[in-house]
């Protein structure tokens, strides 16, 4: 081999090997920050992992909304119609929060099958449904 | 009666671009002279009749034509002037008749402003950029039509979206588009070069300045959008990694890696397939970015109502295009071989692995930003958070950071080991020290905070030695005139690179962030600064209701003293609320207050308060590397060399016909 090839070898071999380690790179941090969804009956049955973040998404039931205590942790019931989850969360609920709303959650449970919220989401339009509810609610909406 | 004009005219547009995108080319491969000579004509006259169509929606809004259903859904006699104006494209069929605009403005750039370019090579790119041009009509039209009646009209409207109503995201999208769009003429030149198979170095100074231009409008659009989502959206972030987020970030980094390998072309000749290439990605992630955004597969605030018939047409368009593109440039693409070699330590080869990190960089946000919608079509849930992509991101870009420092001071073609060792080892001790300095001044020790300010301060000093030995022991004014605008183009780049890393760095890392429980009266400290509520009063404004909270702060050696006033509105029209959070700010910090929802009859509120320093330089950075964007595109050698090519050409035209 000439030199140059020689070079131009190393060159392509340095790339293709940074490009696979990136890949490598980007498979393994992807299966680690992977967020699974779940519907409030598949933690009910049992599905969701207890010891891993993941999301949960539902309709915060009509007057299930309450603060107990003095600070900011609000308490509320989601459902997707078949059964419902106690969700807790302290913080600031987003502007679209509301009784009757989708809205999906991100956190764990606790030990007694409660859902400790870090984060809640309503998105920013008054029709919009989380779309795993959508999907669940897929008959009913083509009714209408 | 309007409306039906504008509907007319669009129907006009799209026949001129099918004869522009057929007529044109057909002319080029046959060497019919009149026919060639009829692609600048038909690209002004569809920019003519796209702009009738665009007047009509605007005056539809401006005179509250609820007859009009787009109108109707996104407009109200309460909504004031300017948001009727950028209300056009606050929503699907009025921000694609946009794109539209965009895309025929630009097509009326290159038939304008490109003198030194040859007229059949100018016929071939005008051609290229009228399919796009009817791609999107076809789209309007079929499956879009922002002109659709409304009988009976309605009464009133039913309002413009509240997170619109806002000065930052009327001006957002415009620029967006002009980013993406403006990729493809860099598409089209590389499609027409490699359509006629001369490829030699000569499209790659063509298609700079527009890839230059193209760039800084997606630079400062992006800017724009995470500047708004950080004062607008409540949450106090500035970028989420949101996929519609992503989709225009994946573009703006094919981007920056296409106008580096843009200069080895220029410059040296070669990567010309590379070149061809990266200028067909940028373009296709742009159009990608569009497919995500409209096809209604994400919910996201940016996502609009959506009905899968135009997902499926977009999809396929993407694939028309990108498989297209791909195609040809498979055929074509052994015509590229360029002799010249390359080696890893020259300027060239800095270039090269830029590219190659960049590149990186946009397959891992693309593998997160698409994964969750594999999985969804095949019945799974996920979602791909931050984490992964903060990851990614980092780990691949710091390299990039060295990076640049070596670029600018590496020789072309080929360097030597200890000849930049010996210029580099000085600055190099000098920055870990002034690095270890400042970031021991913090208020706490962070590895990270280190290598960000080592990173920023060593692109800073190596762009100072690179103006040094520019410089250095020659007349200051004749350098002053000879040096081109594109290497204070480049410097300003990296310099805003170098603004941005420290913004970024020290926001993520100082933040202080605090959700509270605050009656009237209450006073809480955070980063020094005493924050005191003095409760809510209610204002009645145009078409909302605000709850306006009040608050002092003071820090707490009592120099600094002022008052904030978060909002909470709620829009009439839609009974929309909408966070407005009170900013204070400064160059080295922020200090930010939202307000969450009332707590009790006592007065009491939930309240956010942030503290967040050095935010400002992110949105800095983009600007400086706006502004350097626009010196390179500014630079004289791009005429002076048309005017040189044009007389070239000229003869060239003459011998063909």
């Amino acid at each position: 081999m000439t030199p140059a090839r020689k070079k131009r070898l190393a060159l392509i071999l340095l790339m293709v090997g940074g490009v696979a380690t990136g890949v490598g790179f980007a498979l393994k941090s992807l299966d680690q920050n992977i967020m699974f969804f779940f519907s409030p009956s598949e933690v009910i049955s049992g599905k969701a992992p207890t010891d891993k973040l993941f999301r949960m998404g539902g309709m915060v039931v009509e007057g299930s909304v309450h603060r107990p205590g003095d600070g900011l942790t609000v308490e509320f019931d989601l459902t997707d119609n078949e059964h419902s989850v106690i969700v807790k969360y302290t913080g600031i609920l987003p502007d679209l929060f509301r009784e009757g709303q989708g809205i999906i959650a991100n956190g764990k449970l606790n030990a007694s099958g409660e859902f400790i919220a870090e984060e809640v989401l309503a998105k920013h339009d008054e029709n919009y449904m989380p779309p795993e509810l959508a999907d669940m609610h897929d008959g009913k909406e083509s009714a209408q | 009666m309007i409306p039906e004009i504008g509907q007319f005219a669009l129907i006009v547009a799209l026949c001129i671009a099918v004869i522009q995108a057929l007529v044109p080319l057909a002319g080029a491969s046959f060497g019919i002279q009149r026919w060639v000579a009829l692609a600048v004509p038909a690209a002004l006259a569809q920019l003519l009749f796209v702009g009738i169509a665009y007047g009509c929606l605007t005056w539809a809004f401006l005179s509250h034509d609820f007859s009009v259903l787009y109108v109707a859904q996104h407009s109200n006699t309460k909504l004031p002037l300017i948001y009727r104006i950028s209300g056009v494209w606050g929503s699907h069929e009025g921000s694609l008749l946009l794109w539209t605009l965009v895309l025929a403005l630009w097509s009326g750039a290159v038939a304008l402003f490109t003198p030194g370019v040859p007229r059949v090579m100018r016929a071939r790119v005008l051609a290229v950029l009228g399919m796009v041009s009817c791609g999107f009509l076809l789209f309007v039209i079929g499956t879009s039509n922002p002109f659709e009646r409304l009988l009976p009209a309605a009464a009133e409207g039913s309002d413009l979206n509240p997170l619109l109503q806002d000065i930052g995201l009327a001006i957002h999208p415009p620029l967006l588009y002009f980013g993406y769009v403006g990729f493809s003429v860099a598409f089209a030149f590389s499609i027409a070069a490699l359509i006629s198979g001369q490829v030699d170095s000569a499209w790659a100074r063509w298609a700079r300045p527009w890839t230059n231009i193209a760039w800084l409008f997606l630079t400062l659009g992006i800017a724009l959008g995470s500047w708004w989502a950080y004062y607008e959206l409540g949450w106090g972030g500035w970028w989420f990694w949101d996929p519609v987020e992503n989709a225009s970030f994946m573009p703006w980094l094919i981007g920056t890696a296409l106008m580096h390998s843009l200069a080895i072309t220029e410059k040296r000749g070669t990567f010309k397939a590379w070149t061809a290439l990266l200028s067909i990605f940028a373009f296709s992630l742009s159009l990608l970015g569009t497919f995500l955004v409209r096809s209604g597969v994400l919910t996201s605030v940016h996502a609009f109502a959506s009905d899968p018939s135009r997902g499926k047409y977009i999809l396929g368009f993407l694939a028309v295009v990108v498989g297209g593109s791909l195609a040809l440039y498979a055929w074509r693409a052994p015509l590229l071989r360029s002799a010249a070699q390359t080696r890893l330590l020259s300027r060239d080869g800095t270039l090269l692995l830029n590219n190659a990190f960049l590149s990186v960089v946009t397959g891992a946000i693309l593998l997160g930003t698409l994964y969750p919608i594999a999985i969804d079509a095949m019945g799974g849930k996920i979602s791909v958070g931050p984490p992964y992509f903060n990851l990614m991101f980092i780990s691949l870009t710091a390299p990039l950071g060295v990076l640049i420092g070596i670029g600018m001071l590496i020789r072309w073609k080929q360097d030597s080991l200890q000849r930049l060792f010996d210029q580099l080892k000085v600055p190099a001790l000098l920055v870990v020290a002034l690095a270890l300095a400042l970031s021991l001044a913090l208020p706490q020790w962070l590895w990270g905070a280190f290598l960000g300010i080592a990173m920023a301060l060593w692109i800073s000093v190596t762009a100072v030695i690179t103006i040094h030995r520019r410089f250095h022991n020659r007349a200051l004014l004749s350098t002053l005139r000879s040096t081109p605008a594109g290497f204070y183009g480049m410097l300003l780049g990296h310099l805003g690179i170098a603004v941005f890393i420290i913004g970024i760095t020290l926001t993520s890392l100082y933040t202080q962030e605090k959700d509270l429980r605050m009656a009237p009266g209450d006073s809480y400290t955070v980063a020094g600064y005493e924050f005191t509520f003095r409760g809510v009063r209610k204002f009645n404004i145009e078409n909302y209701v605000a709850t306006r909270g009040s608050f002092s702060v003071r820090s707490s050696d009592g120099g600094f003293q002022t008052d904030l006033f978060p909002e909470k509105r709620i829009y009439l029209v839609r009974n929309n609320p909408m966070t407005e959070a009170a900013i204070d700010a400064g160059l080295t910090r922020d200090l930010f207050i939202a307000l969450g929802e009332p707590l009790d009859e006592q007065g009491a509120w939930a309240v956010r308060i942030y503290y967040k320093p050095f935010i400002r330089w992110i949105w800095l950075g983009a600007i400086i590397m706006a502004i350097g964007g626009l010196f390179a595109a500014s630079d004289r050698r791009y005429r002076s060399l048309s005017r040189r090519r044009a007389r070239v050409s000229q003869d060239a035209a003459r011998q063909v016909s």
